[in-house]
């Protein structure tokens, strides 16, 4: 929504703020400036003048010398423009003066100095000026020369301001409307604020429509059958239009306003939807069949041609504004071809009605149309102020001299919105909004904003213009914003204490994000959606039940249409994309949700299960990982004994170098290095290892809960055993063997050598152990030992494992 | 005897002051008090000495013996401090060399923008805690009064899974099932994942977080927000910070505001930053609707409550000077590591 302060003003008369105040006042009491803008912010030293002479140029064919009587001389100008001619009077901008751009219609910033200066040898002391140059265009000024300097009315006053003349000594503001305040997308409401935030008068514009004696029941019948979607529908009849331009003022106001003028009627018809944010439609009444308008919804399959030369399909919901035989307009959207105004039109019907907001608005989408009118009515309308900006448009076409209004209005309005009643508990509001505002000063501020009081009833008597006022919670908010939100004092909330402090989960995620980053890991976030190609990358078999998956029904695109159930492609992606710019060793985590689905296609909300993903590439391998993992699960107080299962089957990970993690007999997670087919999927090299750890697993068996076991008085024993072993038995089974049979004297183990090559056998591997042993009531000796140790080799020996001296 | 011992001592006194290493000092040592030391010698001599005299001649010995040792201690003394010192000048560094780095990972500027907000409300007593992500339509929408059909529900661009089921567009459907557990006071902020049906550029993203906060007791009143959020932002961005309130319109609150903080690169005067504006706008805040209230099962004339919604990259990006928001999903190293 833009404003010219000129306009504004026109109905708060009394306003007398600098633009600056206007911006901050409005913002603060709720009317937010976005921004404002001086039309003749880089205009200096503009004035009238008259060309009274022009002669060639001696030295130069396109350019001639003009005499020019600037009010208070005369002065020599050398100019190019070709339309330039004696007697025309022309905006002269004189020396050491300043245009806002060049003729080609660019703005400079900070504008464009003129100095006193020789053109091919002439002296030139000043610049008649084009519309472009002073900052607008042919577009806001329709009676502009084509190209070369604006020609003034040839009454225009020699000497003085050009730039007041030409109404650019404005401003004008854009607003930030919200999408309650429908009454605020016309000037009139912005007024009402103005007026109400700087504590002047309003004084709205005054409307009659002298009109004919003829009545307007003769010429036109309407039957609104759709009643629902058309609250109510007003017409009136204008004979022998007169098609020509509007005046200056009102090309002025539309042009401050971004609005191109056109012609006295349409201009009648953008003016009054500017000031009363009510859009208004014209109909050639000689199309109109039946002498009758018919409101009704359209047919599904029915076809119609709207104004813009375009056909368009409608469906059962559209609403249509109909003749006796076909339809004639869009209702709210855009008339018809058939029915639109044309140089030739005699006479016309005026329509100005209200439509449901939300019909208007999904209408509008289905049938790919938004116009300024849809966009009005689509937030909703007062229908009360459908006939009054009926009235103002007819009142215009008769001040205009565009046409005669035949007296009387049709009015199909079935159901008279009354205003809507609130009750007035000052003391609520105060409670409220922690504030004392007396009732008086309540008063004054509703005084102001329209509202009047019943005493009688306590209640509050809200316009219907105000559709955005329904509960007390509104009137606190009309007090607060005219008491200031600045007034009111500034407190902390007193009452029960509650202990701040994070969710158990957000907790041992924290926990989770301490040990992944001082492991060297930095947090990634990715996109929760992807494209369910990534299943292809991943090696994912056709089958896989992470196929089902969340689908975003309006997706950005494919690429960001399903909920992701795996999380490694955001981990992929984004460790390609360090690998692509050669970043070398990069770790990085991420923990955030999987989506899945308990149905497909999904019906209720699908399961969301945050995962830790670890990814990296470079310095360290599948133990590095593996070293994080059990760092993670200790910190966690997880501290039984994780094992892993390298029979994972993870279709994207290498097959020999995988594995599921396993505590409590629970798969929490996995980890592994990645498949080189994925690797090249992603447009990466070298190799690169990732872990998933299903936190809501870890949750489950998280503890922050510690308890001192004492430090060891007793020395331990060590024994060390060296074997030699089949490469296919894991290291993870001699482990088993060492906890099982070494039971609770067995302290640690630590395996300190593993070998495989030339002086062991093919398909062997030597493995070497250091075995500890520890009693905490006394010092072992070998008699506690040897058993233990003779249980465990002869385990080994059981295994085909070798022992060696 | 007396000459013999006076002898000794002089002697050895001498060649202790001579000694200039710790060996060279145990030498002599050993020579004059070990136990074919000199000294010993003259012990083993004391049988000779007649009986009366020996307690003498006994004290004598023993005032050489003390004598030579506290010699020797002293000299042992500077000699260690000595061979100390030649060391520690023999172990000199060069301190500049590089050092030895830990590889410690960084966080996301989003968390440690996060961790900065849940740190100043929790220290307000308020219980961080999360909600859905795909959620109802009528968690995000319905209950926060914004009906079916309401326009508000276009301008935020919903991802819908099917007409019952969206992407949930704001962190405020937290509060609903906040209120709906009954348990009351609440005091809450429930940071998440949103998303929104933009394009990805320089300023917007399809998926962002924002940071919900909900109050809810008998008395908590529109003086209340104000200072709450006037504290957070002191806290966030400096004790000069100042706050303003501008009135503006959510369908869950009513009156609603927004917040603007005093620009805390320029503290105000105008800059890039702020456009020039010497304000930043923050956060968008209110009471909450009373019809709220009620759909949660709350009776609005007994309690009330204040909400707000912070943009955390929007914070993240301001307060870190971040110039483009693809670089928050994009985890490059080079710019992780600068967090």
């Amino acid at each position: 929504m833009n404003t010219p302060m000129s306009w504004i003003k026109a109905y708060v008369p009394e306003l007398d703020v600098t633009d600056e105040e206007y911006r901050d006042g409005m913002t603060l009491s709720g009317t937010k400036v976005e921004n404002f803008e001086r039309l003749d912010a880089d205009l200096e030293k503009i004035v009238i003048g008259q060309v009274t002479k022009v002669e060639r140029h001696p030295d130069a064919d396109k350019l001639v010398i003009c005499q020019v009587n600037v009010g208070t001389e005369t002065i020599q100008i050398v100019t190019g423009a070709p339309n330039v001619f004696e007697g025309a009077k022309v905006p002269v901008c004189l020396d050491g003066g300043k245009v806002a751009g060049g003729h080609d219609g660019k703005k400079t910033p900070g504008g464009i100095k003129i100095k006193k200066g020789k053109l091919r040898g002439i002296e030139s002391s000043g610049m008649m000026c084009s519309i472009e140059e002073l900052g607008s265009s042919k577009d806001m000024y329709p009676d502009a020369a084509e190209d070369g300097l604006y020609i003034l009315k040839e009454d225009a006053p020699v000497g003085e301001d050009a730039v007041a003349y030409l109404g650019l000594r404005e401003s004008v503001f854009e607003y930030e409307v919200t999408s309650n305040r429908v009454d605020c997308f016309g000037i009139l409401g912005i007024a009402r604020e103005a007026a109400a935030t700087f504590r002047k008068p309003f004084i709205a514009p005054k409307v009659e429509v002298k009109a004919n004696d003829d009545d307007v029941n003769k010429y036109i019948k309407v039957d609104v059958e759709d009643t629902d979607l058309c609250p109510r529908y007003c017409a009136r009849v204008v004979k022998n239009v007169k098609i020509g331009p509007s005046p200056e003022w009102m090309q002025r106001r539309l042009a401050a306003c971004g609005i191109r003028p056109i012609n006295n009627l349409v201009d009648i018809t953008n003016y009054v939807m500017e000031e009363y944010g009510q859009p208004m439609h014209a109909y050639d009444l000689a199309t109109l069949k039946g002498n009758r308008i018919v409101v009704k919804r359209a047919k599904d399959g029915d076809t119609f041609v709207t104004l813009d030369g375009q056909e368009r399909k409608m469906d059962s919901n559209v609403l249509m504004i109909c003749d006796d035989e076909k339809a004639v307009g869009i209702a709210g959207i855009m008339g018809g071809e058939n029915s639109m105004i044309t140089d030739d039109v005699k006479d016309m019907l005026f329509e100005a009605a209200c439509f449901d907001g939300t019909n208007i608005r999904l209408s509008s989408k289905r049938v790919g149309l938004r116009t300024d009118a849809s966009g009005k009515f689509e937030k909703g309308l007062d229908p009360n102020n459908a006939s009054a900006a009926l009235d103002r448009a007819c009142q215009l076409i008769e001040e205009l001299g565009a046409g005669e209004v035949v007296g009387g209005m049709v009015d199909v309005y079935k159901e008279v919105r009354q205003p809507k009643r609130i009750p007035f508990n000052p003391a609520k509001i105060n409670r409220l909004l922690g504030t004392d505002v007396s009732v008086e000063d309540m008063l004054s501020y509703f005084d102001m904003l329209e509202i009047e009081y019943d005493k009688a009833n306590e209640e509050l008597i809200i316009p219907t213009f105000r559709q955005d006022l329904v509960g007390e919670a509104d009137i606190a908010e009309e007090v607060a914003r005219f008491y200031g939100y600045d007034n009111i004092p500034v407190s902390l909330p007193s009452g029960e204490a509650t202990a701040g402090k994070l969710s158990y989960k957000l907790r041992v995620e924290e926990l989770v994000r301490e040990v992944a980053k001082f492991s060297g890991f930095s947090q990634a976030m990715t996109y929760s959606f992807e494209s369910p190609k990534v299943f292809d990358k991943l090696l994912i078999p056709a089958d896989d039940s992470l196929r089902n998956t969340v689908v975003i029904s309006n997706p950005l695109g494919e690429d960001f249409s399903i909920m992701r159930t795996i999380p490694l492609n955001g981990m992929l992606t984004s460790l390609a994309t360090n690998y692509n710019r050669r970043n070398k060793d990069v770790r990085l985590y991420e923990l955030a949700n999987v989506y899945i689905p308990k149905q497909v296609p999904v019906t209720e909300l699908p399961e969301e299960r945050m995962q830790l993903t670890l990814g990296m590439y470079g310095e360290g391998d599948f133990f590095t990982m593996k070293g994080v993992i059990e760092e993670i699960l200790t910190t966690a107080g997880l501290d039984k004994k994780v094992t892993y299962d390298p029979n994972a089957g993870k279709t994207f990970l290498h097959p020999g170098r995988q594995a599921n993690v396993i505590y409590d007999g629970v798969v929490i997670g996995y980890l592994g290095e990645v498949h080189p087919q994925v690797l090249d999927n992603y447009d990466m090299g070298d190799r690169a290892y990732v872990a998933v750890l299903d936190m809501p697993e870890i949750e489950k068996r998280t503890s922050f809960d510690r308890k001192y076991s004492g430090i060891a008085k007793f020395p331990a024993v060590t024994r060390d055993i060296s074997m030699v072993m089949p490469k296919d038995i894991l290291v993870g089974e001699v482990e088993e063997v060492i906890e099982k049979c070494g039971g609770k004297l067995v302290e640690s183990y630590n395996l300190f050598d593993i070998y495989e090559g030339s002086q062991i056998k093919e398909g062997y591997k030597s493995v070497a152990y250091s075995i500890s042993f520890r009693a905490n009531d006394r010092t072992l000796e070998d008699k506690d030992i040897t058993p233990v140790m003779e249980k465990i080799l002869k385990k080994l020996g059981e295994m085909n494992i070798e022992l060696r001296a | 005897m007396n000459e013999k011992l006076q002898k000794i001592k002089e002697e050895a006194i001498m060649k202790i002051q001579e000694a200039d290493t710790l060996e060279k000092l145990n030498e002599i040592r050993v020579a004059v008090l070990g136990k074919k030391g000199e000294l010993t010698e003259v012990l083993k001599g004391m049988k000779d000495v007649a009986a009366e005299d020996r307690p003498k001649v006994g004290q004598l010995v023993n005032d050489t013996r003390t004598a030579i040792e506290e010699k020797l201690e002293e000299v042992k003394t500077m000699l260690s401090t000595k061979e100390r010192e030649a060391k520690l000048k023999a172990e000199v560094i060069d301190v500049t060399l590089p050092a030895k780095k830990s590889i410690v990972g960084h966080k996301h500027p989003n968390t440690v923008a996060l961790e900065e907000l849940e740190r100043i409300f929790i220290g307000m007593g308020y219980e961080v805690v999360e909600g859905p992500e795909v959620e109802y339509d009528y968690y995000n929408f319905e209950a926060l009064n914004i009906p079916a059909n309401h326009p508000a529900k276009d301008e935020q661009d919903t991802f819908y899974i099917n007409d019952k089921i969206v992407l949930r567009t704001q962190t405020s459907s937290v509060q609903v099932h906040e209120m709906e557990k009954g348990k009351l006071p609440i005091r809450m902020i429930a940071p998440g994942r949103v998303f929104r049906a933009d394009e990805v550029d320089a300023t917007h993203s399809p998926s962002f977080h924002q940071v919900e906060g909900l109050v809810i007791d008998k008395n908590v009143t529109f003086a209340d927000l104000k200072g709450t959020l006037a504290q957070f932002a002191k806290e966030l961005f400096g004790e000069d910070t100042k706050v303003k309130f501008r009135p503006h319109h959510f369908p869950f609150t009513e009156p609603s505001a927004e917040m603007d903080v005093t620009c805390f690169k320029c503290n105000g005067k105008g800059c890039r930053m702020c456009k020039g504006e010497g304000w930043i706008e923050i956060l968008g805040c209110g009471m909450v609707h009373p019809h709220v209230l009620e759909m949660s099962n709350i009776d609005p004339n007994e309690y009330q409550g204040f909400a707000f919604g912070i943009g955390l990259e929007r914070i993240a990006l301001l307060k870190y000077e971040i110039d483009d928001m693809r670089l928050l999903y994009e985890n490059d190293i080079r710019f992780l590591k600068q967090f």
